[in-house]
């Protein structure tokens, strides 16, 4: 590995845990473990939802200096990723992209080409080939 | 440096689910530790598509049995194309056993 260049990290962010967490193994058992990694799901209270407070501790636990991609899953996934990027701010916020790609497929891509080096722009670039026009 | 170095090779697919998800995620971070150019295809006459994009790669399905096109161009080019070659011959370094989790 490149040790001058951080690799990107990957944030996972689903209205359920489990989908989280299985993303996050698919990652881990498939592109190993080179890649800063992290995953959120549920709400508070345990039901089914996002949190934007999980969502700014997954990107801290994920972060890189490349930056970090986030795979969302449904609506409410993505507007608390957008404002979990608010809060977290300037400068950082630049370095943080959310991704337009499929959760599953788009982690494992984005992971792949993180675990090469590849800049935060050729890793969402990656996950979002995946995208229907 | 001399004139642009470039290697080519087959290799027969041989892994029973051919180049599915891990081999492929395999297959592209070996080709992405190599500075040169590396383009793979299912057939001599192409489509060739780059080595190091795991969406293009998965994409080709390649199943059991393909003759995998292999071909480099620049630094490394020969260790390159040697390293992937290997990589498709050990079955992806996964047994039997991992085959049908692929």
């Amino acid at each position: 590995m490149n040790a001058s260049k951080a690799n990107v990290g990957i944030v996972i962010v689903s209205h359920s845990p489990l989908v989280a967490q299985g993303a996050a193994d698919m990652v881990r058992q498939m592109v190993g473990d080179e890649v800063p990694l992290a995953w959120c799901g549920g709400d508070p209270a345990g039901g089914l939802g996002t949190s934007v407070e999980a969502i700014v501790g997954a990107i801290e636990q994920a972060w890189s200096p490349s930056g970090v991609a986030v795979l969302v899953d449904l609506g409410g996934a993505e507007t608390n990723s957008e404002m979990a990027i608010e809060m977290i701010g300037e400068p950082r916020m630049d370095r943080i992209r959310i991704c337009n790609a499929p959760i599953v497929e788009g982690a494992v891509m984005a992971a792949t080409e993180a675990s090469g080096g590849s800049s935060l722009e050729e890793v969402v670039a990656t996950a979002e080939e995946l995208s229907p026009l | 440096m001399a004139a642009n170095p470039a290697a080519a090779t087959q290799v027969e697919i041989t892994h029973s689910v051919g180049l599915h998800a891990r081999p492929s995620v395999k297959f592209t971070k070996l080709a992405k530790t190599f500075p040169c150019e590396i383009m793979v295809a299912i057939s001599g006459d192409g489509p060739w598509v780059d080595a190091k994009g795991i969406v293009k790669i998965m994409a080709l399905k390649a199943p059991a049995g393909t003759l995998l096109h292999i071909r480099a161009t620049g630094e490394q080019a020969d260790d390159a194309v040697n390293a992937l070659k290997s990589l498709v011959e050990r079955d992806f370094d996964e047994g039997a056993g991992n085959a049908a989790a692929s």
